[in-house]
């Protein structure tokens, strides 16, 4: 037999355990984003729960700002804002259990907030005292992740462990629309339904990575479409409803928890802000387009929903907003302390047991700084 | 004769301009990478390039580092020259697979048939206040690695004319860019002629007789510095900018030692397993007899970039080198 021929004959013997998905459909994301306030579904949702995003989503929107008049100050080094998410955020935070975990990105702050992190210490990243201000295991939070989708094979491998322990904790990560182009990010999707690990991702579609825009980011008909061709479950959501994002994430976080495998959750939202305050957002986007979003926002839809429906009067929206302002007021109080850091904490945290190098060097820089104290005295 | 008055620019625009002279002259020259073309790249070193030659020469491409240079990879095999640019230093390591497993061993593999002229521009270093993940220096992992070339300029002229020359280079080149040197200012003329800068070749910066402190990048200035504060010390010390890591310009670095007999090597990486170690070993091997001290290095400490907040204690300062010049005063410690 020839090579050619051999070839022609060979048929690719699927592994027994193989049984490919005949029917894709249930996977596919509806083709609109699903929506709750202002539909039917409104109906049935929860109203303590609207309560509880409604007051979460205030206190972020409060925060953001705080945040961003802090990096005016100087005592912020960089922000990046989540005005306009704070539905993802807080929704993120609030369809998991205590017992889960949340693998967030550089943006997401609020989350982390929301999850119970301190305020401060979720922002020592960002003020420049330290890369993670918080234990990640006292509220469940891995470090807020600087490079882009790294996070997230992290937590397929977090949420794999638990199960493979007989614990049923979920792992929500979260990613923007830009990171979906890393490798990490096709890794870990693949991974997570290989192993049908109970993870959820959360893709914050804001339409723009710094500058570049979605259709330059992807020709896929929509980010959750790519959970098709792994193999899971992909959902569409409006990412400025909390309500709606709020029951796809819950839903996504039980089927995990339920055995059922992960999900890809798209959000579809839009970053009002500036990438961070270090970005000049009018080279590559207009007004009107911020101002069409501005319309759709996530405090408004929510606040127009509850009161028309009666479930809000102007006390608990002025409870919401002064809780706000408390969180805003402790926070700003702090952050306008100096942080106190002692530089020999440079080498506390680089091993187990310091090396012998990095004693040397830590001898090094005590008498430096003992020098200093005497000529300063 | 009138005197052309010298408008002084920045490193970041002459490297706009190197890249602006490269396309121009060469139509097979393609800059790719995250937010250069709209944005002109988060330090602005592409600005205006999109305009001026297009989409399609100057391109926002999707955000994914091994996917930028892997595609360059198959540009550069079809005989285009891509110039990428990694957004910040240590957003460059999920394109490690690439640079190591091909960039830089392809023309070996192909025993010389798939040369790849590939640039790879990346902001490096620290001083600049980032956060976690926007100040590594990483050169020691692209000095490893055989195959690649590694420019770093200190100069407003040099950042012109390094860069032009890695482009025009037929092997990948990395360039180094100092970020906290992007706007320094010196007085170089955009007006006139630019030269381009043979790679491979270090430059003395500031002659003197009694030690050498060999350094790089961002470097470079502090040690300007740390040798104009030397002079009260008594001490005469010759600064010499390597400007190209790979190829090692041993022959002016050794010159200078043998003149001076000490020398100290200064960088901000890390010292274990660091450039400093290879640098201070060329010079023993080369200048044992002339040496009166050994070649000491001022470098970073050995741990992840610090925090901001922390940045000044860990970065080589001009007090550390000078700690470092006197302690060159071997015989009377011995
Ligand atoms: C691996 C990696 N590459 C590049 C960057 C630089 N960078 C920081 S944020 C950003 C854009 C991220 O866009 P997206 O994922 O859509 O998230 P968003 O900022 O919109 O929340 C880039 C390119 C990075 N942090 N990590």
């Amino acid at each position: 037999m020839t090579v050619m021929e051999q070839r022609g004959a060979y048929r690719p013997t699927p592994p027994p355990a193989w049984q490919p998905r005949t029917d894709p459909a249930p996977l596919l994301p509806d083709a609109e984003p699903y929506r709750v306030l202002g539909t039917e579904a409104a109906a049935q949702a929860d109203p303590e729960l609207l309560r509880r995003l409604y007051a979460q989503l205030v206190r972020g929107r409060r925060y953001n700002v705080q945040a961003t008049a802090l990096t005016k100050q100087g005592r912020l080094a960089v922000y990046p804002s989540s005005t306009g998410q704070e539905a993802c955020e807080v929704a993120a935070a609030l369809a998991l259990q205590e017992r889960d975990w949340l693998f967030p990105s550089y943006r997401d702050t609020l989350a982390v907030v929301a999850r119970g992190v301190d305020p401060v210490q979720a922002l020592t990243l960002l003020r420049g005292d330290w890369h993670t201000g918080y234990d990640p295991y006292e509220h469940r939070v891995a470090p807020l992740s600087t490079p882009l989708a790294t996070q997230l094979p992290h937590a397929v491998g977090l949420a794999h462990a638990a199960r493979l322990k007989g614990d049923d904790v979920v792992a929500l990560a979260m990613v923007g629309d830009g990171g979906t182009s890393e490798g990490d990010f096709h890794e870990a999707l693949n991974f997570a339904a290989v192993w049908q690990a109970p993870v959820v991702f959360l893709v914050q579609n804001n339409g723009f990575a710094i500058s570049v825009p979605l259709a330059k980011q992807t020709a896929a008909p929509s980010l959750a479409h790519k959970a098709v061709g792994y193999g899971m479950p992909g959902r569409l959501v409006d990412g400025n409803d909390a309500a709606a994002v709020h029951e796809v994430l819950a839903d996504a976080v039980r089927h995990a928890r339920e055995g059922g495998g992960p999900t890809l959750v798209e959000a579809v939202t839009y970053r009002i802000e500036a990438h961070t305050n270090a970005d000049d957002a009018t080279r590559y986007r207009g007004d009107a387009e911020v101002e069409t979003w501005r319309d759709h926002d996530p405090i408004q839809l929510l606040e127009r929903e509850l009161t028309e429906r009666g479930l809000l009067d102007e006390d608990a929206k002025s409870a919401a907003r002064d809780a706000a302002e408390a969180m805003a007021a402790d926070l700003r109080a702090r952050m306008n302390q100096d942080a106190t850091l002692d530089p020999m904490d440079l080498f506390s945290h680089v091993y187990a047991e310091p090396t012998p190098q990095l004693r040397e060097q830590r001898d090094l820089l005590r008498a430096e700084l003992e020098a200093e104290q005497e000529g300063a005295h | 004769m009138t005197t052309v008055a010298l408008k002084p620019a920045t490193m970041a625009q002459a490297l706009t301009r190197a890249l602006r002279d490269a396309m121009a002259a060469d139509p097979s020259v393609h800059v790719l990478g995250e937010d250069v073309g709209t944005l002109g790249g988060v330090f602005r070193v592409t600005d205006g390039l999109a305009a001026e030659f297009g989409e399609d020469r100057c391109t926002d491409t999707p955000l994914a580092e091994a996917g930028i240079l892997g595609t360059a990879v198959g540009m550069a095999m079809y005989g285009l020259r891509p110039v990428v640019e990694m957004q910040f230093d240590a957003f460059a390591y999920p394109a490690f697979e690439q640079l190591i497993s091909h960039v830089a061993r392809m023309r070996n593999r192909t025993r010389g048939r798939m040369p790849l002229p590939i640039t790879v521009r990346v902001p490096y270093g620290g001083g600049i206040g980032g956060v976690e993940h926007h100040s590594d220096s990483s050169e020691a992992y692209y000095m490893a690695t055989p195959g690649l070339h590694v420019v770093t300029p200190a100069t407003v002229a040099d950042a012109y004319g390094l860069l032009r020359a890695a482009i025009a280079s037929d092997d990948p080149v990395v360039v180094l860019e100092p970020k906290r040197l992007y706007w320094s200012k010196d007085s170089w003329n955009p007006e006139e002629p630019q030269s381009v800068e043979p790679i491979g070749r270090a430059a003395v910066r500031r002659p003197g007789r009694s030690a050498t402190l060999i350094t790089y990048g961002p470097s470079v200035p502090v040690c300007l510095e740390a040798a104009e504060a030397a002079r009260a010390e008594g001490w005469d010390l010759e600064v010499v900018d390597l400007r190209s890591l790979v190829p090692f310009d041993d022959e002016t670095v050794c010159a200078s030692v043998r003149r001076t007999g000490r020398a100290v090597v200064v960088h901000e990486s890390g010292s274990f397993g660091g450039p400093g170690g290879e640098i201070a070993a060329r010079v023993t091997e080369r200048c044992f007899h002339h040496l009166e001290a050994p070649v000491l290095r001022v470098a970073g400490f050995d741990i992840p970039y610090p925090p901001p907040m922390l940045e000044r204690h860990h970065l080589p300062g001009v007090d550390r080198i000078l700690d470092a010049v006197a302690r060159l005063q071997w015989e009377a410690e011995n």
